[in-house]
Formats: C-alpha cells, structure tokens, sequence
C-alpha cells in the first residue's frame, strides 16, 4: 500500500472545514437533523457519533490486512454496529434524561453514510495513525455542523441556549425552528452560506493569482 | 449478509472459509463486547426506569410510599411482579401503614401530534381523579406541550369528578366538578388528555369496581 | 380497527417519515431529478418496507426476547441479506421487473428510512398486522414526500435561480417549505 507523506494537520483540518461531511458532503444528514432542535441534543447527538466514528477508524484500520476484501463491508457494518450499540447502552446509563430525548434516534447513527463512508474511502487504506487522525477531523467537522445547527435553532426557537435564557421575555419565540421545517430551512441557509465563504474565498485566491502573474 | 462480489481479480483469492471465518470471528467478537456493556450497564438503567415510575407513581396519588403492579385475569384482579406481553395493568399505591390509597392508571391515545401516554391517579371511593402525569408526548412545543409544561392545567386534574364523565370546557367556564379548563390554543391536546382518561376509566372502573367489593 | 387507520395516517401524514423525522433525506436529495425515477424509487421502498416489517416482527417475537441487546446488529443483518436475496429472485424470475425496480433496491436497503422503520415500530410495540400497517403507510409517505418533491424540482429546473443557491441548499429549504404544509396535517384525527 503506498503511503504518502502526508501532512497530519491537514489530515485533521480538511475534515473540519474543506471537506466538511455535513455542510460540504452533505453525507450522514439523515437521522441528525431531528435532533439537533437543542444545543445540548446536537452535542450529545455528535458526541456519540464522534466516538463511533474514531473507535470504528481505529479498528478497521488497524485489522485492514486480516479483512478479506469480499466481506469487508460486512465486517465494516458489524464493527460500527456494536460501538453503537455500546454508545445507546452507555448514554442511556449515564445520561438518561438525554437518551430519552434522543430515543431511537442512537440506533440510526449505523445508517450514518459518512461513517461507512470514512471507513471504505479512508480507514482502510491509511495507516492506524492517519486514519484516527482524519477520523478525528471528520467527526470534529461533524459535531461542530451539529452544534451550530442546534445551536441556531435552539436560539431562536427558544430565545436560549443550553437552556439559559438569553432574551428579554419580549422576544416571543419562532416556534418553527425547533420543528420539523426549522431543520430543513436552517441547513439549506447554513448550506448557503458555506458556499457563499468558499466562493469568496476562490475569488480571493483566483485575485491573488493574477496579482502575481501581472507582477512578473 | 452475502459476501461481496470481488470487483478486482486477487491473485491470492481468500477461500469462502476464510470469509466465513472472518464474519464469524467478528461477530463473535462484537457479541462479546456488547454483552459485557450490557450486562454492566443493565442494573443502572433498570434502576433509573423503576425510580422514574416509581416517582410518576406517587406524584399522582398523594399519600402512597409504595407501589404494586395489578393485573386483571380471571375477572378479578391480581398482584403480579412481571406483567405479560400483552396484558393490561394498573398500578395499586398504598400507604406507609399498608393500606391501599388508590390506582395508578396509565392510559395512551392519540394526540395532535403523535401518541399521548400518560398515568393518572385514581380513587375509587370518591369516584375522582386526584393526579396526571404526561409520560410521553411529543405536542407542539409552546402550545401543545402545555398540556404537562402548564401547572394550571395539570392542577385541573388533581381533584376531578368523573361522573357523568370528564369534560374539556373552554378556558375559564370550568363550573362544575367533572370539568377541565382546556388550554387555549391548544384545545386539541387538551381534549386528547381527557379523552385518554374517560376510555381508560370506561375500561377499568367496572374491574376495579370489582376489588372493592370483596 | 380505529387504531390501524390512526397508525396508517400518522405515519403517511402527520408523522412523515422525510418530513417530520428527516429519515431516508439521501434519496430524498439525491433521486428526486426526475418525477418517473423518484416515482420507481417509492415503489421499491414500500415493498423494501415490507419486508423489514415482517422481518422485524419475526426477529422480535421470536430471538430478540431472548436477547434483547442484539437487536440493532441483527436488524442490519437480517433486513439487508432478506433484501440482497429478493433481489436474486426477482432478477432470475422477472428481469423486467427487476429493471424497473431492482436497481434501487441495494441503494435502499443502507437506507436510514428502513432501519428507523424496524426500529420504530420496536420501540412502539405493534404486532404483526399494525407493523404492516405502520410500514405501508410510511413507504407510502415516503412516496408521497419524494413524488411531490421530484414535482417541484422540475419546475424549479427552467426556473432563474441566483447561482449560488441552486442544489442542496435551495433543495432543503423547498423540503422546509414542504414540511411546513404537512404539519397542516397535524390534529387530523383528533379533531373529531
């Protein structure tokens, strides 16, 4: 397997904003945006799938020369699968309150596409070290789409956040945003601004290059 | 699952006892950490339900410390410790001296949302419901979901008539003892509520009827 | 009987599995380019659904008392092979039929919509009928989510759209829009 002599930090950063898996991919939506109607929600909800994406890296790219390649994604599956279900039993034993809001929602992180995504398309081609690395990115970019998701939402469905009240009781709450529609409609906006960033960044560089092509 | 179909000609093909082998071992692997997690994790949140339903349990009937799970088979009723899959149960609250306070029902049905479930205390001498508590529901935030956030509300159950039968009236006209102020802008939950408890009562009042006779 | 038309509604309607519990969003997004595709890909779910209903009852009643904490890995395992081998059936006996929906079928099966099916009617309890129920509405609703979408996305394609909007963002938001007109829905049946 040849391996590149890659930079780590990058291996980590390109999962947080670059390739970002929610906001540029738009991979592993599904079952996310139903909970991501609190902050407190959204970071438990991207908490347990960090654990489940970097523990899974781990695995699969450290038994990478022992798994026949005919079964290994069934063998991909069986491994995320059990870290979930350690995660549904931990939470619902740690945090109870929690777990109850979130529900049935802990199972379907096996139906994260990003997961077996990272596994297929990463883990299994890249040193153990490399893949907990760009692991830990993917999941951070994750946990932090998640985060600003429910953050948003939490605000001004509520006017709070972490359940603090921020506003003056004048502010009467858009309902809508911690329903069903407020998850569609905030990430379409949260999509758009991404694209917005990136376009303008481009422009920049796209400046910045010709700059340099007219001074010589 | 059935093995993948190789996309690429190895020339070292892995026999299907290999493959076999390979799944077997991982599933065995993944069967024992699960079971470990689960077996360790188990007693906490068995514990967790039982204080969570032992609490629900004694908020809605004042005065009792300690609860039994009754079943009606053979046309009476009967103290079980595991109920079965399909049979229908309420719970009996006693007192510190023994005695028995009243019934803990719980009831479900459809609400504006999705399905109400809840548990609601009950009397049988005074024919009253003395307690509700909204189990699970997932109402409207901010309008529906008064129905447990809005103490008024909940209060209008904690000394009810049931007879003739329970009745959702508009906000502010509850006259007589068998009504419920319904909440405003949420009428449809509201009635959801006293809905769920008046089938509930037509299911069970006639049983626990019964108990109190002998 | 009452209870199976309230399940049947709730899971085609008030609950919709897209646009209220933000299950099966890939193919949502990603197969509603054209109303015909999106159409097929509805057919295939609903029986996909079914399938996981039966299997997810059979699993339920019959190994998953024992042992209960296998539930999630045998969920994946059992639905998924089911399908895999009703897809080998169905190439063999119809080709035609497969061609018009086995294609989709493995783009399913790792679906979320189908997992949460199975889990959710767990979670609820149904028995073997209201399970079909349940999964019949949901495939349904499923249908009914991707059809109208793949309607919308049509007319949307002619339409001058500010270029950087245009793809997923401007998809999610006409999907908010949608799923605000199905909370209309809510309080359907208990109304009366």
């Amino acid at each position: 397997m040849p391996e590149k002599k890659r930079d780590t930090y990058q291996e980590f950063i390109k999962g947080l904003w670059r390739d970002n898996p929610a906001f540029v991919q738009v991979l592993g939506m599904c079952p996310m945006l139903a909970v991501t109607n609190s902050a407190v929600n959204a970071l438990v909800m991207g908490g347990a799938t960090f654990f489940v994406l970097v523990a899974s890296s781990f695995f699969v790219s450290s038994l990478k020369n022992w798994i026949p390649k005919q079964v290994r994604i069934s063998t991909y599956i069986i491994i995320i699968a059990t870290f979930v279900t350690v995660t549904d039993f931990t939470l619902q034993a740690l945090m109870p309150v929690v777990h109850k809001e979130l529900g049935a929602f802990i199972p379907l992180i096996v139906a994260n596409c990003m997961i077996l995504g990272r596994q297929e398309a990463f883990a299994s081609r890249n040193s153990v070290r490399l893949a907990v690395v760009d692991a830990l990115g993917m999941a951070s970019g994750f946990l932090f789409a998640l985060f600003s998701l429910g953050a948003v939402r939490e605000l001004l469905g509520e006017g709070a956040l972490f359940g603090f009240k921020l506003f003056s009781d004048d502010f009467e709450p858009w309902v809508i945003m911690i329903l069903p529609p407020g998850g569609f409609i905030t990430l379409g906006l949260l999509l758009l601004l991404f694209n917005w960033l990136k376009e303008r960044k481009d422009r920049l560089v796209a400046q910045l290059d010709e700059m340099e092509i007219e001074a010589r | 699952m059935k093995p993948q179909t190789p996309q690429t000609v190895n020339a070292t093909e892995p026999g299907s006892a290999r493959l076999v082998a390979t799944l077997g071992f991982a599933g065995l692997l993944s069967g024992l950490i699960i079971v470990t997690v689960f077996e360790v994790t188990l007693p906490t949140i068995t514990a967790y339900k039982a204080k969570i339903l032992q609490e629900a349990v004694f908020k809605v009937l004042p005065g009792s410390t300690r609860l039994q799970r009754l079943v009606y088979r053979e046309e009476k009723l009967a103290v079980v410790e595991e109920v079965g899959k399909e049979e229908e149960f309420v719970f009996g609250g006693y007192n510190p001296e023994g005695a028995l306070v009243g019934y803990a029902i719980p009831g479900s049905g459809p609400g504006f949302q999705d399905i109400i479930s809840l548990l609601y205390g009950y009397l049988p001498i005074q024919r009253k419901v003395v307690g509700m508590e909204i189990l699970e529901s997932r109402e409207t935030p901010g309008l529906g979901d008064k129905i447990y956030k809005d103490a008024a509300f909940v209060a209008n159950f904690d000394a009810l008539s049931i007879d003739p039968e329970i009745v959702a009236v508009k906000m502010g006209s509850k006259s007589a003892p068998n009504e419920v102020d319904a909440i405003t802008g949420a009428t449809i939950s509201s009635k959801a509520v006293v809905r769920i408890i008046n089938q509930a009562n037509q299911q069970w009042l006639q049983r626990l009827k019964i108990q109190q006779g002998e | 009987m009452n209870e199976l038309v309230w399940i049947f509604i709730s899971a085609l309607l008030i609950n919709n599995f897209v646009l209220a519990y933000f299950l099966g969003l890939c193919p949502f997004l990603g197969v509603s380019q054209r109303l015909e595709t999106a159409f097929r890909l509805g057919l295939a779910t609903i029986f996909v659904m079914l399938i996981t209903a039966l299997c997810a009852w059979f699993l339920n009643t019959y190994i998953l008392v024992h042992a209960p904490y296998l539930r999630l890995i045998s969920f994946i395992v059992v639905i998924a092979s089911t399908v895999q081998f009703i897809e080998m059936v169905i190439k063999k006996m119809s080709p035609g039929l497969f061609r018009a929906l086995g294609i989709f079928l493995p783009l399913i099966t790792t679906n979320c919509a189908i997992l949460g099916l199975a889990i959710f009617a767990t979670n609820k309890g149904y028995g073997f009928i209201e399970g079909m129920v349940y999964a019949l509405g949901a495939g349904l609703g499923f249908t009914l989510a991707l059809v109208l979408m793949a309607g919308i996305r049509e007319e949307t394609e002619l339409a001058e759209v500010p270029r950087l909007i245009k793809g997923t963002a401007m998809n999610l938001i006409i999907a908010g829009i949608l799923s605000m007109a199905f909370m209309g829905f809510a309080g359907l049946f208990s109304a009366a």
